[in-house]
């Protein structure tokens, strides 16, 4: 072992040096192309990490895809990860992201109001909800106050809103849950307990199955959730679609957040502008079902107060 | 007569150098694992305490509150209902799951050792190796709809949650179980059919008093499992925070309730605080199982 040591040391300070060798030939060839194509100084390059909605996540993660394929972007990786709102406002604002994925305005969701100062809003596109019943309900449309009286437990029969002689079941998303909010501010108007008996699920596939195959379920799900296994209600007589939405007639929407500390660095504000281009709002964003942000005629602020 | 005799010292050498780096290569990696346990239980007890130091929640009012509204003005944080919920679902799992367990085991061990054993076996272990998602699918797909149009109502509810769970812990149950039947000496059987007992006498008079803590530290195991199992449950549970009247009702439990909410939550919130002082019950009640199981080891050897 003792005569073998210096032959193992010296194999292995060769092994090193060969690599580094390498490793630096490899970065010298690259350096070489780039400055042959003379844009080495404008070619953007940087890591960008985007975590939190899962709501947003297909998108996020689409989008980043196309991007990376871009010339222009090679040299950029973006990984995109969920967890959840709350964990991508977290996340970035202590700095270990670089986007943080919300689908609520940040002043809903963190406390310390300091926080909420230092991070800047990009809006990428707009998710709309629909309250949704199991089809045995027999209820087409809900008014606000109807919907109100069934989400706080005051009304439990479907019979007493025009519809079937059926239990109502609650269908609901978890109270932290971002889409939760949405409803709860745009159709209630206000913030609603659990009343025994609900159901809360994570999940909006779980939420459609239930709804779908509970007698008497209600529920509410994002556009792109919605088909013929459930019976999708009108909102005060409006129908949940994405030009009543654009229009500002049917209320209950709201922006998906991507968040940066502070202003965005180069190849973030590049990844943030790609998302808000043609070429990703008027085919993922539309085939993923969200809303485009181009096509919205109104506008809205974290306090919830429209303007045309 | 060189080479008969050189190899002797290179070679005390080389156990010798041997004998250290394996000694010091185990050393790191215990002293690793220690700091990684010691840092777990650390994180969690700190963050899981501060909900009472900092937030100035009562830990009455946090273990016997029964409304849990994190969200609303003022705020509730009653765990009281998941705490049942757990216990609930535990137990009940535990139930189904043991009888099913003992006669898998007694039937691979005693009854049709060959066969059986070269059947059920890899059956039973092919049970543990399915995704716990996988579990909550199923409860979502089959039992749901089964419980509802049996008992009417949601289908959703403790009842759900429990019948996934006694699935899911049964393969733990089971091989423990068949393990203690096993190990037991081939001598007490035979000394007892020498006595002219017949094979279920000795199998109730016999192997089932002796093996017995044994066979619990299996059930304790098992509802260990079923105390941290989280996803199959949250899917077919309903996880509304309220304390449970009936069975077939919308219930929640420690873990469904966390994995519901931690990622919509911010780090440092008293929602958030909330969440890891459940964890910190969860931690606590697999300390609990742990020493149960300690227990039971020691009434075993004697």
């Amino acid at each position: 072992m003792f005569k073998k040591l210096p032959f193992i040391l010296m194999t292995l300070t060769f092994v090193l040096v060969l690599a580094a060798c390498g490793s630096k030939n490899d970065a010298g060839t690259e350096g070489a192309a780039s400055n042959g194509s003379g844009e080495a100084a404008t070619e953007l390059s940087g890591n960008i990490l985007a975590v939190g909605s899962t709501a947003l996540l297909p998108l996020v993660e689409q989008a980043g895809q196309k991007f990376m394929a871009v010339d222009e972007y090679k040299n950029v990786t973006v990984q995109v990860q969920g967890g959840g709102s709350g964990t991508g406002l977290t996340q970035v604002s202590d700095g270990q992201a670089t986007i943080g994925n919300s689908d609520v305005f940040a002043e809903e969701k963190l406390e310390d109001e300091a926080k909420v100062k230092e991070l800047v809003d990009h809006q990428v596109a707009v998710v709309a909800m629909a309250p949704v019943s199991n089809k045995d309900a027999g209820v087409e449309d809900l008014t606000k106050q109807q919907l109100v009286d069934i989400f706080s437990g005051k009304v439990k029969n479907w019979k007493d809103v025009g519809g079937a002689d059926k239990a109502i079941v609650i269908v609901n998303r978890p109270s932290s849950s971002g889409t939760r909010a949405t409803f709860e501010k745009y159709a209630l108007g206000a913030k609603m307990g659990d009343i025994q008996g609900s159901i809360q699920e994570d999940s909006s596939g779980n939420v459609k199955k239930l709804v779908s195959e509970t007698p008497g379920a209600i529920g509410y799900l994002a556009l792109s959730y919605l088909d013929d296994s459930l019976q999708v209600l009108k909102y005060e007589g409006v129908e949940a679609t994405v030009e009543n939405v654009e229009a500002g007639t049917y209320p209950v929407w709201a922006y998906e957040h991507m968040y940066t500390k502070g202003e965005p660095d180069a190849a973030t504000k590049a990844f943030l502008d790609y998302i808000l281009s043609d070429e990703i709002q008027q085919n993922d964003v539309t085939e993923l079902g969200y809303i485009p942000m181009s096509g919205m005629k109104v506008k809205r602020d974290a306090a919830g107060n429209v303007v045309e | 007569m060189n080479n008969k005799l050189k190899p002797r010292r290179p070679l005390k050498e080389k156990h010798y150098w041997e004998e250290w780096t394996g000694r010091i290569y185990t050393s790191i990696c215990v002293v690793f694992l220690i700091v990684v346990m010691f840092s777990i239980v650390y994180f969690v007890a700190s963050k899981g305490l501060s909900t009472f130091f900092q937030n100035g929640i009562s830990i009455s009012e946090f273990l016997g509150g029964k409304t849990w509204n994190p969200t609303g003005e003022p705020a509730f944080y009653g765990a009281l209902p998941f705490i049942t919920g757990s216990f609930i679902t535990t137990l009940l799992a535990a139930l189904i799951a043991s009888p099913l367990g003992l006669c898998a085991a007694l039937f691979m061990t005693e009854i049709v050792p060959g066969k059986g054993k070269k059947i059920l076996q890899p059956a039973i272990e092919l049970l543990s190796g399915i995704p716990s998602v996988v579990y909550g699918f199923i409860g979502l797909s089959v039992i749901v709809p089964l419980l509802r149009s049996i008992f009417g109502g949601t289908g959703v509810g403790i009842a759900a949650g429990c019948l996934v769970l006694a699935v899911m812990i049964l393969p733990t149950v089971t091989s423990i179980m068949a393990d203690a039947l096993s190990a037991l000496p081939k001598g007490l059987r035979e000394s007892s059919y020498a006595l002219g007992a017949t094979r279920w006498q000795t199998i109730y008079r016999v192997i089932i008093p002796t093996t017995l803590p044994a066979l619990l530290t299996g059930v304790v195991l098992g509802m260990a499992r079923a105390f941290g199992e989280a996803l199959a449950v949250q899917m077919v549970i309903g996880n509304a925070p309220h304390v449970p009247t009936s069975l077939l009702e919308s219930a929640s439990t420690l873990t469904s309730v966390i994995t519901l909410s931690m990622g919509n939550t911010t780090m440092g919130s008293v929602h958030n605080n909330a969440l890891w002082s459940m964890a910190l019950v969860l931690l606590v009640m697999t300390f609990v199982f742990v020493i149960l199981v300690r227990l039971l080891e020691r009434r075993n050897r004697v």
